[in-house]
């Protein structure tokens, strides 16, 4: 299987005064194409760090990070959006729609950005908004729709620009259990297409549907497990104990 | 991302924030208005004045003595300054073939008595052709006769509102005698009021031949030589002619050749530097547009921080966020001039419905000006805050 994610020592430093913080400290972590991985821990311990690294909207403040065997260390700001453009799909807890614009005008929006022409871009974005089941809400802007269905919309839009990966950090925090599930079978049925899934979440039974779950402490690999065997909550506990 | 694209964003963004989309607009339209209205308000009073001296006649030329260079600044040396004499006024209307009339002018301030009734006026000594050169008319009798300049005749011509100081409750004035000093002469004529040219109030004078106003002032000098150039000649060849012809004869350039023109094109320099600094002012206000437009973009700088830090999670580049910004700052600015436009033009229509003579029409150049300061004030103060939503680090961006 090719290797989609190849992190090795990633270092991500915040000064705060005179002393540093380590978001994350020292993180090999390897990801394989089509892999669905699931980022766990408790709050504060670098699991949206460690996304927005994956993501390149942060950058490591030492390591080296390979992308598609690319190594994107040292890519300078407009390389990095061009990267993030077409390689990486974020959803976000709080779905992230712009609020003036309705369904549509948002899942076009990253390929306003690629400039894809205006007729192409209606098509494809009305075709995804069918995939996720919202082909009646093309032209609802976001406050004339529930978390859920925003969270659809978000997840169209991620994958409209054909990714690599899809980074979610905790898409179904801000959802009921209905809507979540949904939400969740969406991202369950892009990775049987074969998309590369990192979602991070606080929910064991999320977690469950990951190949793989990893779980961070202090900014370091705390343990593996495979995402079968998450049972419980009572699992991650544990391991806020010393 | 593409062009089109690009100002599409922008304006979605700021049609759905129409409170502070429309006072930006506000802002920049009051400035654009007051440049263009300001500008147009002095350039309409420098026409006015401009067709106030057409008025008088164009071509004339006021030669007096004394010259203008030298006078007072080195006094004495020169000695006092040859009078202009009637023989002057005669060789230029001998020798100048180009002069359509040459008008000699003597000055005196006389008390002009009709019985208990009298007024201290200007009188004029001078010819026929005086009137003519200066736009005047009669109202009633005739003219100045048409004489030899070296002979006198006891007769005045009244200004309109002199006339009816000494001739109230509709008497009639011609045909009447009055006193000039000590003279007692005929009133031949009223002429019509032309209100103030050039200092002189025309309605508050009375003219008289030119040999009795020099005897009568026991002068030998005039005041004035008064010529009219024809219209179809060269104003400057035809004023260095006159000034041999007079050099040959006083020896000295001791005597001023003055062109209307001259005395116009001045004012008009004078009028059109009032216009730039009314234009200057007007400037402050857009300047201070600029600043509430930069004040304002700022703010939804701040409040568009997570917006921002989607675009950049979505693939924007720091350009391409730079680039809406901008977009939106140039669309406010240059729609605010447009508006600011409309505006100063009605305004300055409906000055124009009230004050006909007065034509505040603004000039092509406010216009562009106007036009192209805002959108430059605009984009100038639309850089920073730009700048400021390109650089937010998109993390931070996204997690407000
Ligand atoms: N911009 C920042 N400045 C300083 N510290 C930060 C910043 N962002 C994150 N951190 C710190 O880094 C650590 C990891 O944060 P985060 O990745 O958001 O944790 P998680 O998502 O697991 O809750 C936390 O201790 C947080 O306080
Ligand atoms: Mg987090």
């Amino acid at each position: 299987m090719a290797r989609v994610i190849e992190l090795r020592g990633i270092r991500r430093t915040y000064k705060m005064g005179d002393q540093e913080l380590h978001a994350l400290a020292d993180l090999d972590l390897d990801i394989e194409s089509g892999e669905h991985v699931a980022i766990m821990g408790p709050s504060g311990s670098g699991k949206s760090t460690l996304l927005n690294v994956i993501g390149l909207l942060d950058r490591a403040s030492s390591g080296r990070y390979a992308l598609d065997g690319r190594d994107v260390t040292d890519l300078s700001d407009e390389e990095l959006s061009e990267v993030r453009q077409n390689q990486i799909g974020f959803v976000f807890q709080s779905y992230h729609l712009v609020a003036r614009l309705d369904a549509v005008a948002n899942v076009e929006l990253p390929m306003v950005f690629a400039g894809v022409p205006k007729k192409e871009r209606r098509q494809r974005a009305e075709a995804a908004l069918q995939r996720v089941g919202l082909g009646d809400r093309m032209h609802h802007k976001p406050t004339e729709m529930s978390g859920g269905q925003a969270q659809r919309v978000a997840v169209a839009r991620s994958t409209i620009m054909g990714p690599s990966v899809l980074l979610a950090d905790e898409p179904t925090g801000n959802l009921d259990s209905v809507s979540g599930n949904r939400v969740l079978d969406l991202l369950q049925g892009l990775h049987r297409d074969g998309l590369t899934l990192v979602v991070v979440t606080h929910d064991p039974a999320v977690a469950r549907l990951a190949d793989r779950v990893i779980v961070l402490k202090d900014g370091r690999l705390a343990r593996e497990w495979r995402g079968t065997d998450v049972v419980s909550l009572d699992q991650l506990f544990e391991l806020d104990a010393p | 991302m593409r062009s089109a694209d690009k100002w599409r964003f922008a304006l979605n963004a700021l049609l759905h924030n129409r409170l502070r989309t429309g006072l930006c607009l506000l802002g920049i339209s009051i400035g654009v208005t007051a440049v263009v209205l300001l500008t147009g308000l002095g350039e309409g009073a420098r026409r006015y004045v401009g067709a106030q001296f057409q008025s008088l006649g164009t071509n004339l030329v006021f030669i007096f003595p004394g010259h203008a260079d030298t006078e007072g600044a080195m006094p004495g040396l020169g000695g006092a300054p040859n009078d202009l004499s009637l023989q002057d006024a005669r060789a230029l209307q001998r020798e100048v073939r180009q002069l359509k009339t040459v008008v000699p002018i003597s000055l005196g301030s006389e008390t002009v008595a009709n019985r208990e009734r009298s007024k201290q006026v200007y009188v004029l000594g001078t010819t026929p052709q005086f009137i003519e050169a200066r736009g005047l008319r009669l109202s009633s009798g005739v003219n100045l006769p048409e004489l030899d300049w070296e002979r006198g005749q006891p007769v005045i011509v009244l200004g309109g509102e002199l006339a009816r100081e000494l001739f109230p409750g509709g008497e009639v004035a011609v045909g009447n005698t009055v006193r000039v000093g000590d003279r007692r002469v005929r009133v031949i004529g009223v002429m019509e009021d032309r209100g103030t040219q050039v200092g002189l109030d025309t309605g508050l004078m009375g003219l008289i031949p030119v040999a009795s106003a020099m005897s009568m002032y026991n002068e030998s000098g005039l005041f004035r030589i008064l010529v009219e150039i024809g219209a179809q000649t060269d104003t400057d060849r035809t004023v260095a002619r006159m000034r041999e012809v007079l050099m040959e004869r006083h020896g000295e350039e001791d005597f001023t050749c003055k062109t209307q023109e001259s005395v116009a094109g001045s004012l008009s320099t004078i009028m059109r530097v009032l216009t730039l600094a009314l234009a200057g002012i007007a400037s402050v206000s857009l300047a201070v547009a600029g600043i509430g437009i930069m004040n304002v973009m700022l703010v939804s700088v701040s409040e568009r921080r997570s917006e921002v830090g989607l675009l950049r999670a979505l693939g924007a580049g720091h350009a391409q966020v730079r680039g809406i910004f901008l977009a939106e700052a140039a669309l406010i600015s240059a729609a605010g001039g447009v508006i600011g436009l409309a505006i100063a033009i009605v305004a300055s229509l409906v000055l124009r419905s009230f004050y006909p003579a007065f034509d505040a029409t603004p000039p092509w150049w406010s216009v562009l000006a106007a036009l192209g300061v805002s959108t430059g004030v605009g984009l100038l103060f639309g850089v920073m805050p730009a700048n400021k939503a390109s650089r937010l680090d998109p993390v931070v961006a996204l997690r407000s």
